[in-house]
C-alpha cells in the first residue's frame, strides 16, 4: 500500500510540474532565507566579538579626565612612576605599560607617511596580545636608557619598504633618526574601522624626552592575569590612582579605568539585537514562503478535489488517497528544504567571504527553518486533502 | 451463487435536506438487475435517475430500504468496504469523463489496477489491451487534456473494462457529444454487453440512445414508472 502510494504520489508530482515547482520554491526560499539571514547574523557577530578579543583580553586602560559631555579634559596626565607604583602595589596583574602616543611623520628612502608613533615598553605588546613576528622586542637598556628603535606595524611596514626586509634599517620620525628592530604580526581593520597595523611602537623614553619633550603619560595599558579578577583590580586601581592624585573624598575622579569587558558585554548585546532583528526578518521570509505555499495550495484545491473524486469513485479508500497526499507533500517539503539549506549555506558562505565574516554554521537553525517549512508544505497539502477525501465521492466530483 | 440477482433495490428512498425543505429523490424503489443485462434507466431531469444511479454505483447511499448487491446488503458496509467493492466489482463512466487532466491515457487507466495492486508489467499489459479494444491504441502517450470529446470517454470506458468489473454504470455517458460520436459510444457498450457478457446499467434521457439497451426502465417524480422487463415478467 505504501509502496502504491509513493508511486501514485511521485507520479502526481511529474505530471504537475509547474504546481510541484512553485510549492517547492516556496519552501526553498523560506529556508534559504532563514539560514543565511541567521548564519551572516551570527558571523558578524562573532567577529565583532573575536575583534574586541584582539584588543587584548582581560585588559584595563587607564586614561586622565573624565569622558563627559561638558567637562573639559584638562586633568593632568600620568607619568612613569604612575605604573611603577600600580605594578608593585597591586597584585594579580600580567602586565602594566605606561604609553604615550602622538602623530608624526616618517619617512625611509623616498617614501613617507603620517601615522601614530607610541611610546612604551614591550608590557604594552603583552598586554594588547600583539606579537612580534619579525625581528626582536626591546631589550632592557633600549627600554632604560630610550633608544632609539622602532617596531613597525605591518601598514608602516609595506608603506616605506615594500617587500624589502626592513630589519636593521634607517628611518626617520620626525626629526629623530631610528634603528628597525622588530615588525609586528597584522591585527586587521577594528571593529570600528580603523587600521590597527598602522603604528611605530618605540621605548616610552626614547618618545618622551626626543618627541615629545616631557615625561608625560598619557595611558596605562594593564593586563589582569585572570579575567575573574578584573573587577577587583579596577576598584584597587581607582583608590591608588585617588591617592595618587589627591582627590578628596566626594569628589570625582580625573580619570578613567576602562574595561574591554564592559565593550565585549555593550557589543555583544549590541549584535544580539542585531541578530534577534535579523531572525525577524528571518521569520518574515519565512511566513511569506508559508503564504506562497498556502496559495498554491488552496488554488488547486477544486482541481485536487475533482482529482479525489475520481480516485474515490474508481476504488481508492480515504487512506490510500490521504497517504499519497502526505507522501507528495513530504516528497516536496524535503526537496524544497535540501535545496532551500544548499542555497541558503552556499549563499551565505558566499556573502561572507564578500563581506570579511566569518562563517557561522547553525544547525538549529537550519533545523528550525526545515521543520517550519515542512510543517507549512505538509499542512496545506494534507489538510484540504483531508477534508476532500471525507466527502461522499460523488460530492468531490460535482465540486467546482 | 446462481440464481442470485447481482442488484437488487428494495423500497429504496432518498431524501435531501430535512423538515419541510425536505426533498424526495427517490420515493421507493424496488428493481432487480441479473448478470448480463444491458439496462437503460430513462426520465426527465429531476425524476431521479441519478441519484438511483449513484445508490446503485455506492457511491451515495440511500436514507431508507435495503440495496443487496450480489446479496451484500451496501447499507451495512462501512465507506472503506463500498470503496473496495467499486475497486473490485464495478465501473463507471461519466458524463463529464473525469480522467486526470494532466496524465497520459496509459496512466488514467493503470489507476484502478494500481489500487487492485495489479504488479506493473501485468498491469501496463492490460491497459494497453483496454485501450486497444476502444480503437486507441496509437493515444496511449497522450494526456486526457489533448484528446478530443469522444477520444476522452473512450479513455474513460477503457478505465471501466480494465478492471474486468461484474458491472459498468454509465451516466449520461453521450451528454457531451455530438450525434455521430455518441453512437459510436454506444456501438462499444452494446458490443461488449453482447460479446464479454458486460453487465451495463445507463442513464440517459434520449430515447435512441436507450434503444441500444436491452430494458428500459422510465423515472418519473422518484418513482419507476415503466418497466420494459416487468412488462415480459
Amino acid at each position: 500500500m505504501i509502496s502504491n502510494a509513493f508511486f501514485l504520489a511521485l507520479r502526481e508530482i511529474r505530471n504537475n510540474l509547474m504546481r510541484a515547482g512553485l510549492t517547492t520554491l516556496g519552501i526553498v526560499i523560506g529556508v534559504a532565507a532563514v539560514i543565511s539571514m541567521v548564519t551572516l547574523g551570527s558571523g558578524a557577530s562573532v567577529s565583532v566579538t573575536s575583534d574586541i578579543a584582539s584588543m587584548g583580553r582581560n585588559l584595563l586602560i587607564l586614561i586622565p579626565g573624565q569622558r563627559k559631555p561638558g567637562t573639559l579634559n584638562a586633568a593632568s596626565p600620568f607619568d612613569s612612576d604612575d605604573a611603577h607604583v600600580i605594578a608593585r602595589e597591586i597584585s594579580g596583574l600580567a602586565a602594566v605599560a605606561p604609553a604615550i602616543s602622538r602623530s608624526a611623520v616618517v619617512v625611509a628612502g623616498n617614501k613617507n607617511r603620517t601615522t601614530s608613533v607610541t611610546g612604551s615598553s614591550n608590557d604594552f605588546f603583552v598586554a594588547r596580545e600583539w606579537n612580534v613576528t619579525l625581528g626582536r622586542n626591546f631589550s632592557l637598556t633600549e627600554e632604560r636608557s630610550g633608544k632609539s628603535v622602532c617596531i613597525l606595524g605591518q601598514t608602516v611596514r609595506k608603506e616605506l619598504f615594500g617587500t624589502q626586509d626592513p630589519i636593521g634599517a634607517r628611518m626617520r620620525v620626525d626629526k629623530i633618526s631610528c634603528e628597525v628592530i622588530g615588525v609586528l604580526e597584522s591585527k586587521g581593520q577594528s571593529t570600528f574601522g580603523s587600521d590597527q597595523d598602522d603604528y611605530v611602537i618605540m621605548p616610552l623614553k626614547a618618545v618622551q624626552r626626543r618627541l615629545a619633550g616631557n615625561t608625560d603619560v598619557n595611558m596605562i595599558w594593564i593586563s589582569v592575569r585572570d579575567a575573574s579578577y578584573t573587577d577587583r583590580a579596577k576598584g584597587d586601581i581607582e583608590r591608588l590612582m585617588r591617592e595618587r592624585r589627591h582627590i578628596v573624598p566626594g569628589a570625582s575622579d580625573d580619570f578613567q579605568v576602562n574595561d574591554m569587558q564592559e565593550v565585549t558585554r555593550m557589543v555583544e548585546s549590541t549584535t544580539a539585537i542585531l541578530t534577534a532583528f535579523l531572525s525577524a526578518v528571518a521569520a518574515v521570509s519565512l511566513l511569506v514562503g508559508g503564504i506562497g505555499i498556502m496559495n498554491i495550495m488552496l488554488v488547486s484545491v477544486t482541481e485536487r478535489t475533482r482529482e479525489i473524486g475520481i480516485r474515490l469513485a474508481i476504488g481508492a479508500r480515504e487512506r490510500d488517497v490521504l497517504l499519497q497526499f502526505l507522501i507528495e507533500a513530504v516528497v516536496m517539503s524535503a526537496l524544497g528544504g535540501l535545496i532551500g539549506i544548499t542555497i541558503g549555506l552556499a549563499g551565505s558562505a558566499i556573502a561572507a567571504a564578500a563581506l570579511e565574516l566569518p562563517f557561522v554554521f547553525e544547525p538549529g537553525i537550519v533545523a528550525l527553518a526545515v521543520v517550519f517549512s515542512a510543517a507549512v508544505g505538509v499542512g496545506f497539502g494534507y489538510f484540504p486533502a483531508r477534508r476532500a477525501a471525507r466527502l461522499d465521492p460523488i460530492e468531490a466530483l460535482r465540486h467546482e | 451463487m446462481a440464481g442470485q440477482p447481482l442488484i437488487e433495490l428494495r423500497g429504496v428512498t432518498k431524501i435531501y435536506g430535512s423538515g419541510e425543505a425536505a426533498v424526495a429523490a427517490l420515493a421507493g424503489i424496488d428493481l432487480t438487475i441479473r448478470d448480463g443485462e444491458f439496462v437503460a434507466v430513462m426520465g426527465p431531469s429531476g425524476s431521479g435517475k441519478s441519484t438511483a444511479m449513484n445508490i446503485l454505483g455506492c457511491l451515495d447511499t440511500p436514507t431508507s430500504g435495503q440495496y443487496y448487491f450480489r446479496g451484500t446488503d451496501v447499507g451495512s458496509l462501512s465507506r472503506d468496504q463500498r470503496a473496495l467493492l467499486r475497486r473490485y466489482y464495478i465501473g463507471f463512466v461519466f458524463q463529464g469523463f473525469n480522467l486526470l487532466k494532466r496524465t497520459t491515457a496509459i496512466e488514467n487507466l493503470e489507476l484502478p489496477l494500481i489500487y487492485r495492486g495489479v504488479p506493473q508489467a501485468e498491469r501496463q499489459a492490460r491497459a494497453r489491451d483496454a485501450l486497444a479494444k476502444v480503437g486507441l491504441a496509437d493515444r496511449a502517450g497522450h494526456s486526457a487534456s489533448e484528446l478530443s470529446g469522444g477520444q476522452q470517454q473512450r479513455v474513460a470506458i477503457a478505465r471501466a473494462l480494465v478492471t474486468d468489473p461484474s458491472v459498468m454504470f454509465a451516466d449520461e455517458p453521450t451528454g457531451n457529444l455530438d450525434s455521430a460520436r455518441s453512437h459510436e459510444i454506444m456501438e462499444l457498450l452494446a458490443s461488449l454487453n453482447a460479446e464479454r457478457g458486460l453487465t451495463i446499467v445507463l442513464v440517459t434521457h434520449e430515447d435512441d440512445i436507450a434503444a441500444y439497451a436491452k430494458r428500459r426502465i422510465r423515472f418519473r417524480d422518484g418513482r419507476i414508472e415503466s418497466d420494459s422487463a416487468a412488462v415480459i415478467a
